[in-house]
């Protein structure tokens, strides 16, 4: 995982490392400050005992009082200015690397998902791909940016700072070894037993923020059923169970800080206590050493503390880096042939014995299916929901790949094209059509990015859009909004029908796109296709008979299989399920006209 | 609590100073500047001018110091006596943490007095030990408690807000929802609620335990001495000034951040949503090109607005030191050259010859520590200043949506079971009523029981959705005998829907009158009149829970058998037994594991549950193919026997055994009859019906 993640940090490498090294520096300083310190008071106070190579030197240097305390004050303040300028080279560079690290984490995980068949974002979902590219993204980068500060940092800072105070006094740095080691399994212990209640909390927060969303989008229906009490009981549960788990959370981690705080402090204590009697009795410690014992303690323990909590978030952000890496890890199942086809003869499509199944181990959804069809034939597929209807279409721009047997277009097997022209070649409206914000032409161009203004004025004119789109004041630069709210069902499927159009296939495949267009307009769109390109097959997936009764033949299907497939004419004759559906449909209409 | 990663904060919204329009009156200028609640008679005033006042400054609350009250207001009416608590705790923890650093003071003095002595006398030592760790065991168990108590506080409150939040939206007319998109609705939910549960659970905490602490520090630092004080005040000066400095600019980023997460987000969310779309016109490509572009504009700005916030720390803490340098330095030099006067009061009055230094020394090194613990609070008051904006802007958004007003509850007449006595030719509420009956109490008291029939009648009703936009009907009547079933046809816009909402008050007329059994519907009240409709919308919701769960939604106390029968007759039985866990089968947010059709046979079922007298199904079969259609049929005609049902459908076919079909065109009834007297009219209908003219 961390390994798969690593990859996407590239140009920020350098950034990367530094940023710990610059940190050690801050640490260093932070350390030597308080020892200098410590030599500053010596002087006040006029200790001479067991000098050090500073002392020494700067004792060489000036035996006035004042001297050496300027002196002092001197490299603190050099030291000062040096921390400061670590600290802040530091931030600089850790957040220029974890911001730059999360782009291009996203930048891998877009590029990946674009790779993705069908079949590969329909096992991640939409809404979970959203997460992992904001949410946990996000999550990772708090994580990383935390980690490259503090985590060579911290522990610098305790190895300084026990180092100095082994060399002031012994006795009392062991003290400080050993409330180390208490406090990282205090705080171990008590992170271990608040970790699983926040996650519980967390969950429970998703779920109490799932109710609210609900009511917003159902709202109609809650008013409807005079269902607000029932809806506000469930809230209120859900509020509860947060307030509880919180609770029991944060009973865990306000118990922290005044234990953390009672170890300092009794370590505090026990130097004052040794290191006073020390004093006291002139046994080579004098005040100075004892200022810079308390203040490397409180160093030492609080560098113990920020690894803990860097482990935490760490723990915290270790989901989402799962998350991450499955979408970074996920291989397409996919594939472009070694030498593609790019020649495409015709527009003929063959099933030889094709079964498939979504995924392995799953039902059987279409079973031993036979089809030829005709370059430039219009072919209509009906079918009840379930029946299969849409998959059958999916297999010929290769969305997903059969199972067993296989599927031609041209006389080749879908498998054999460079998969780009195979798609630009068999243009498919597909049932939940999207189109996306930008203007009408933008969306249109989707279909063909340099389609001239004539080319797109006679795509829409051929999916019956024209009317409509010339109505609007701004016309084809009308923008369409998000997923594109701006214009009526209706309007967006013959939308979604030009952009198809535009693409000049050899087979276009409308997969139940013309459902919220009415009947009569629905006619015009194949009139306006049968003329315009007779050569292109056509095939039709409707719910409405009126569609598909004009087509050269029709697929029945039942749930999975050919139930049969002949003209309308014959269709009546011999299948039970056209006729059906005919007369559920039709019947009553010639009864009454 | 942590502040967890990852959480979205939105952008914050437009709320700020305000612009007023012209002509409003000045008194309520300043009324709605207060922030306060207005008064029914200033609301009645404001509502001419609602529209017309814009607020500016897109980034604080509008009114930080009433929100904020109001805020303490809600914490302190529950949690008083917590909160009194909580601020003695933070007294003792703050004092206790001051008197620590005095004490190690003293106690560095003491070890050079005795040092000095050739018989030291310990007990005075081991005193000043034993009371130092008394002190630090006061500051940790006061700090543990206030915390602990502090949570509960807060963690209460916030369930309360939420709790009422919610309870308040529920009373909220379909307008509200209008006018407010659902991503800024949620945005109260998570992101306004978690800053202000940050507030309440830590700044406000924090920042009284240091505005304690600056006071106890800075009098202890005047008691050691006048001048260093000075001193270190001059440093606090210029701390600010740069938290200040760096916090405004932190800001701007941080908004720039925000602003480029939401496009990043946005583009996300609509790319995944079409992914399919992408893969069929071969677009990867260009998509991917678009999202590098923003993602690396989020990367810019994301490296800013984080540079800051990370040299903050290291900056201020440096800063720190140099203060502690130059006050030593000088301290010394005071110490030194005799300007002992100067340098302590304290001193000056108790030191005695012999152990001037040390005495010296000692205020010496107890000061300094006090100059850290004195940065220390209030460099986290000034960072702690951005968040409680935040919060504060949170907050009012929050309160918002306490505020709107909520939906009319209608008259006083309620629905009720009644039944016949047949001795005295009249209705009587008891206990085994069966009929369905309207309860109309009159002011002396006397009650009386009209039967529901389902007759509805509009009276020359006309609607828009507010005084400026068009109209969406115009002077509509119509009548709905009982048991019959009328069709609503015309294009989208027509104003189909929008008489179904008016029949159940989503929405209020203008003009005219709606009448139900002969009583007008504001008469009614609000829950019984809907409780009296079973209604199929046409988007249909389904709720998280089971299949189960989602059918006795039409009505709570439906056995598992009667919504299975539901479901078999909307001919739902067959889909949800092949589901995984038959009509236990959980079905996550909004049935998105369920296709459009069988979402819409769902709703079906649930209606068929609720058993109302008053049907109105709204393209309730729109997604269903035709063969599941006929099937079902048999159901709806069961559904709809003996009931006034209002049908709107595209499908003519489902229309056509109305007992009267209404065209609507742009707001009007421009035919009406049934389907054989309009197919000879030779008009609309008979043009749809031919398919001569077209619908969208």
């Amino acid at each position: 995982m961390i390994k798969t993640l690593a990859k996407s940090i590239r140009q920020y490498k350098i950034k990367t490392i530094l940023t710990p090294i610059v940190m050690i520096g801050e640490a260093a300083m932070e350390i030597f400050i308080p020892w200098v310190m410590s030599l500053l008071i010596k002087v006040l106070e006029g200790s001479t005992s067991d000098p050090s190579w500073l002392q020494v030197l700067v004792g060489n240097i000036t035996s006035d009082m004042l001297g050496q305390v300027a002196i002092y004050g001197g490299i603190m303040f050099v030291m000062a200015v040096l921390s400061m300028a670590c600290g802040v080279l530091g931030g600089k560079l850790a957040s220029e690397a974890s911001a730059g690290f999360v782009a291009n984490l996203r930048n891998d995980m877009y590029t990946n998902i674009q790779r993705f068949s069908f079949s590969n974002i329909d096992k991640f979902s939409t809404s979970s791909l959203i997460t992992r590219l904001t949410t946990d993204a996000t999550n990772i980068q708090m994580c990383f940016q935390m980690m490259i500060r503090m985590l060579i940092r911290a522990p610098m800072l305790f190895i300084f700072a026990s180092v100095m105070s082994f060399r002031i006094a012994a006795d009392i740095a062991v003290i400080f070894l050993i409330a180390s080691v208490v406090m990282a399994l205090v705080i171990v212990f008590i992170i271990s037993h608040a970790h699983p209640n926040f996650k519980m909390m967390f969950e429970k927060y998703d779920e109490l923020n799932a109710v609210a969303q609900e009511n917003l989008v159902g709202i109609r229906v809650v008013k409807s059923y005079v269902r607000e009490d029932h809806e506000i009981e469930k809230y209120k549960n859900s509020t509860k169970s947060v307030y509880d788990y919180s609770i029991k959370a944060e009973k865990w981690l306000t118990a922290m800080m005044p234990v953390v705080q009672l170890i300092v402090y009794g370590v505090m204590i026990l130097v004052l206590a040794i290191g006073g009697n020390k004093i006291i009795y002139g046994t080579g410690l004098d005040v100075g050493d004892l200022t810079a014992l308390i203040s490397y303690s409180t160093q030492i323990l609080s560098g113990v503390m920020m690894v803990a909590m860097v482990l935490n978030f760490f723990a915290m952000a270790k989901n989402s880096a799962d998350r991450v890496s499955e979408v970074l890890e996920e291989k397409s199942d996919l594939h472009n042939p070694e030498n593609p086809v790019v020649t495409m003869a015709d527009g003929s499509i063959d099933f030889e014995n094709v079964s498939f199944v979504y995924k392995d181990g799953g039902e059987e959804i279409l079973a031993d299916i036979n089809l030829h069809i005709e370059s430039g034939e219009t072919i209509g597929v009906i079918g009840a929901t379930g029946a299969a209807k849409s998959s059958l279409v999916q297999l010929i721009p290769r969305l997903y790949d059969v199972s067993a047997g296989c599927v031609k277009v041209g006389g080749v097997d879908v498998r054999d094209y460079d998969l780009t022209f195979l798609r630009d070649n068999v243009s498919m409206v597909l049932q939940k059509n999207v189109l996306f914000s930008g203007s009408i032409a933008e969306n249109l161009r989707w279909g063909n990015k340099d389609a001239t203004d004539e080319q797109i004025e006679a795509a829409a004119e051929a999916a019956q859009a024209k009317e409509f789109v010339e109505k609007i004041p701004e016309k084809y630069e009308y923008d369409l909004g998000q997923g594109g709210v701006n214009v009526s069902g209706g309007q967006k499927q013959r939308l979604c029908i030009a952009r198809a159009l535009l693409k000049n296939p050899k087979v276009i495949i409308f997969d139940d796109s013309t459902s919220a267009v009415d009947t009569k307009t629905d006619a015009l769109i194949r009139q306006s296709l049968q003329k315009q390109s007779p050569e292109v097959t056509k095939i039709i997936i409707a719910q409405r008979i009126a569609s598909v009764q004009d087509a050269d033949r029709i697929v029945v299907l039942d749930n999975g299989k050919i139930a049969d497939f002949g003209t309308h004419t014959e269709l009546m004759q011999r299948c039970e399920i056209y006729r059906d559906v005919y007369y559920s449909q039709v019947k009553r209409g010639e009864e009454n006209a | 609590m942590p502040n967890m990663p990852g959480q979205k904060r939105g952008p914050v919204s437009s709320k700020g100073a305000f612009v007023f329009p012209e002509g409003m009156p000045e008194d309520l200028q300043e009324a709605v500047k207060s922030g306060k609640k207005l008064t029914k008679e200033q609301k009645k005033r404001l509502q001419p001018y609602k529209k017309g006042i814009k607020r500016v400054n897109p980034n604080g609350p509008k009114n930080s110091m009433g929100t904020f009250k109001r805020l303490m207001g809600i914490l302190l009416k529950k949690y008083k006596l917590n909160f009194i608590v909580v601020c003695i705790l933070i007294v003792f923890s703050a004092v206790a943490s001051i008197a620590g650093s005095a004490f190690l003071g003293f106690i560095t003095t003491e070890c050079l007095v005795q040092q000095e002595s050739a018989n030291p006398d310990l007990s005075r030592f081991i005193g000043l030990l034993v009371s130092l760790g008394c002190i630090f065991l006061l500051g940790a168990t006061s700090s543990f408690l206030y915390q602990r108590v502090m949570m509960y506080a807060a963690q209460g409150t916030m369930k309360d807000i939420r709790d009422e939040m919610f309870t308040h939206m529920q009373t909220l007319p379909l307008r509200y929802f209008d006018t407010n998109t659902h991503g800024e609705l949620m945005s109260r939910y998570t992101n306004d609620t978690d800053t202000l549960r940050q507030m309440l659970g830590s700044t406000i905490p924090q920042v009284i335990s240091s505005v304690i602490t600056i006071v106890g520090v800075f009098a202890a630092m005047l008691f050691y001495s006048l001048t260093l004080t000075i001193l270190a005040i001059l440093f606090v000066i210029l701390l600010v000034l740069l938290t200040k400095a760096l916090g405004g600019k932190s800001a701007t980023y941080f908004l720039k951040q925000q602003v480029a997460l939401g496009k990043v987000n946005g583009y996300i969310e609509e790319m995944m949503e079409g992914q399919k779309v992408v893969k069929v016109f071969n677009h990867e490509e260009e998509a991917k090109q678009n999202f590098f572009a923003l993602n690396e504009e989020l990367r810019e700005n994301m490296t800013r607005a984080n540079v800051i916030s990370n040299i903050i720390g290291p900056l201020m803490n440096n800063i720190g030191y140099l203060q502690y340098i130059i006050i030593a330095i000088i301290g010394a030099a005071l110490a030194l050259h005799g300007g002992t006067g100067m340098l302590s009061l304290f001193a000056t009055l108790n030191a005695t010859e012999e152990a001037a230094t040390a005495v010296y020394l000692g205020v010496l090194t107890s000061f300094l520590p006090l100059v850290r613990s004195f940065n220390m609070p209030i460099q986290q008051v000034a960072q702690q200043f951005n968040s409680i904006i935040m919060a504060l802007a949170g907050a009012e958004r929050i309160f918002d949506i306490l505020d709107a007003e909520p939906e009319d509850e209608g008259g006083n007449i309620t629905l009720t079971k009644v039944r016949y006595n047949a001795e005295k030719d009249k209705y009587e509420e008891t206990p085994d009523a069966e009929i369905w009956a309207w309860r109309v109490p009159h002011e002396d008291g006397y009650v009386d029981y009209i039967k529901l029939r389902g007759d509805i009648r509009f009276n020359n009703v006309t609607f828009r959705y507010n005084p400026e936009s068009r109209i969406i009907l115009n002077d509509i009547s119509l009548y709905a005998k009982p048991g019959q079933k009328i069709a609503f046809v015309g294009s989208t816009g027509a104003g189909k829907t929008t008489i179904t909402n008016l029949i159940n008050r989503f929405y209020d007329i203008e003009k005219g009158e709606i009448l139900y059994d002969g009583l007008p519907i504001r008469s009614i009240h609000k829950d019984d009149l809907r409780k009296s409709l079973g209604v199929v919308l046409q988007d249909t919701h389904l709720f998280t829970g089971t299949v189960m769960d989602n059918i006795r939604y039409g009505r709570l106390n439906a056995t598992d058998e009667e919504c299975i029968e539901a479901a078999k007759l909307a001919n739902a039985d067959f889909f949800i037994r092949h589901l995984p866990e038959g009509y236990h089968t959980m079905l996550t947010s909004d049935g998105a594991n369920l296709s459009q059709g069988q979402r819409q046979l769902l709703a079906i079922a649930r209606a068929m549950v609720s058993s109302c007298p008053v049907l109105i199904l709204d393209e309730a079969t729109s997604s269903i193919d035709t063969r599941t259609e006929k099937l079902i049929e048999q159901g709806l005609d069961k559904l709809m026997e003996g009931r006034t049902v209002f049908v709107i459908a595209h499908r003519l076919s489902t229309v056509r055994n109305s007992h009267a079909i209404m065209v609507l065109e742009h707001g009007v009834i421009i035919e009406r009859g049934n389907h054989e007297q309009l197919i000879a009219q030779h008009g609309k209908y008979y043009q749809l019906y031919t398919g001569a003219f077209e619908l969208d």
